[in-house]
């Protein structure tokens, strides 16, 4: 109680210095905002690229059915496999008709199909990965009336790598502008402890606790970097929306996210005080 | 009550404010700690106050010794200590009413007790028609009765004083001495750092230690011990 009171009268003395922490404290959380709705579409546009990851086994002619059989059972008992169609060699024509409907002629003229059957494999989410998707190729392709198998891995290969680069970079980032963000709330902090040290002095004299004279300080150094994150997050839908409006569709990132950064914010800002108090409470 | 055995500070890299000082107040006691500028008074009463740890020996103060108290300690120990200086250390632009009531509300007194207490403890100072004054406008004397009366918010056994009337008058000194010799008479402890000599010859019955250059050169106690 007396801490919020604290805490509360020193926004009111010194509120020029708290809206400009707040506000300093914003623009470095607005960095990270920015990088996580890009990272995010970045990891959506790359799921529903990953979503087509597929592995097509194409069989020979002469299969007998029992050997189909026994393919598709091992493929549907693999972990990593999600579910596995059929293609007949009809299907297969129909299909390339549809799809290629330019090339009509050519798939009319023919009096032969020319096409192969195949087994179409469809991976769960999380074994799309160059390793799960060779491994699955593997094992189709140990079938001696296999006559090939096919799933892209060029661009496997270079969406996983995307996806590492996005998840490193937003990492990265996210970590340095945090920093700089507890840095000014830090030095808010520490201006406002310096403003007090008399108070302090005198605290520390009659015998307060360290908690008691702490706890003031903590909880302006969480206030500012709610206020912060808060900030930060406003701005930030700012900047998502006039994208979506202006330039193209993107996605808002989930709600806990933008909460959880708004958390983030009040967490390091409690600790950045901890930190700049620390130092003075230790000097007698 | 407060003990210190052998007790050593120094300061590197300049060197030694004390030097194997040991000396015991006991319970009720008025002592004088007296001696030249830089002789060590002041280090002595921040060992007391354990705002300082020695370097070597060891500071005994109330039951707590400075070899093992904790931070939990030293804030016990501070509520059990009261601490008067030179220069007042007051909290400028507030009332003497405020002054004494934040030091009881730093140290958890109840929100409804603080106010009338702070007032009773300025009473006893003498200072209740002064009470709704800012300190900065008040006199030097006056000031330091405020000082007082904070210090002893938490009704100390102990009221350590560095030149508690370095910057008063005569007239305001006495008031100050007389302050002191009430209190004491009525329990507290009392350990006052002084060089004015008139002072403490002024209280023949006190003890008076002496320092000179971080050594204790004179303890009227062991003096008396000696010629009976
Ligand atoms: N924090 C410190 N760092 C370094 N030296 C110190 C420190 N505090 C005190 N000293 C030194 O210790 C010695 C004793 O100082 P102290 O303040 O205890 O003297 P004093 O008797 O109170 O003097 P005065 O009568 O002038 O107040 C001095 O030489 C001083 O310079
Ligand atoms: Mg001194």
């Amino acid at each position: 109680m007396h801490a919020l009171r604290e805490a509360l009268a020193a926004i009111r003395r010194a509120p020029f210095l708290t809206v400009l922490s707040a506000g300093m404290v914003a623009l470095a959380l607005f960095v990270v905002g920015l990088f996580t709705v890009v990272t995010y579409n970045l990891h959506q546009a790359l799921t529903r690229v990953e979503e087509r990851v597929e592995v097509v086994a194409y069989v020979r002619d002469d299969v007998r059915p029992e050997e189909l059989a026994a393919l598709e059972a091992e493929l549907v008992g693999m972990e990593e496999v999600r579910a596995v169609h059929f293609v007949s060699r009809e299907d297969a024509l129909l299909a390339a008709r549809e799809d290629l409907s330019e090339f009509e002629d050519l798939f009319t003229g023919l009096d032969e199909n020319p096409l192969p059957a195949s087994f179409e494999v469809e991976l769960h989410p999380g074994f799309r990965s160059p390793e799960s998707v060779a491994r699955v190729a593997e094992v189709a392709s140990i079938y001696p009336f296999v006559e090939a198998v096919a799933y892209g891995r060029d661009w496997v290969d270079r969406l996983h790598l995307l996806r590492q680069i996005g998840a490193i970079g937003t990492t990265v980032l996210g970590v340095a502008f945090g920093v700089v963000a507890a840095l000014i709330i830090a030095t808010a902090v520490r201006i406002a402890i310096f403003a007090r040290r008399d108070e302090i002095y005198i605290m520390r004299l009659v015998g307060a606790t360290n908690g008691f004279i702490r706890r003031p300080f903590l909880l302006e150094g969480f206030l500012t970097g709610l206020a912060g994150g808060l900030l930060a997050t406003g701005l930030t839908y700012a900047a998502y929306f006039a994208v979506y409006r202006l330039v193209f569709p993107i996605e808002w990132i989930p709600i806990e996210w933008a909460l959880g950064g708004v958390m983030t914010g009040g967490l390091f800002g409690i600790l950045a005080s901890a930190i700049a108090v620390r130092r003075y409470l230790q000097e007698v | 009550m407060i003990k210190l055995t052998k007790v050593t500070k120094e300061y590197p890299p300049r060197g030694r404010a004390l030097s194997d000082v040991s000396f015991h107040i006991r319970k009720g006691e008025f002592a004088f700690l007296t001696g030249h500028s830089g002789s060590g008074k002041s280090t002595t009463l921040r060992l007391i106050h354990m705002a300082e740890r020695p370097s070597s020996g060891e500071v005994r103060v109330l039951g707590f010794s400075s070899e093992l108290a904790t931070g939990r300690d030293i804030w016990k120990l501070r509520r059990r200590v009261g601490f008067v200086f030179q220069d007042f250390r007051l909290l400028p632009g507030r009332t003497a009413l405020e002054n004494v009531a934040f030091a009881l509300e730093v140290t958890g007194s109840p929100r409804r007790e603080r106010i009338p207490r702070a007032n009773h403890l300025l009473e006893e100072v003498g200072l209740s028609t002064k009470s709704e004054m800012s300190v900065d406008v008040l006199s030097g004397g006056e000031r330091q009765r405020v000082a007082i009366a904070r210090a002893l918010v938490n009704e100390p056994l102990v009221l350590l004083a560095d030149e508690p009337t370095g910057n008063l008058d005569e007239r305001a000194a006495r008031g100050v001495m007389e302050l002191f010799l009430e209190l004491n008479a009525r329990g507290t402890s009392l350990l006052m750092a002084t060089h004015e000599l008139t002072l403490v010859r002024s209280q023949p019955d006190a003890r008076v230690l002496e320092l000179d250059e971080g050594r204790l050169v004179y303890d009227s106690e062991l003096v008396r011990e000696e010629s009976a």
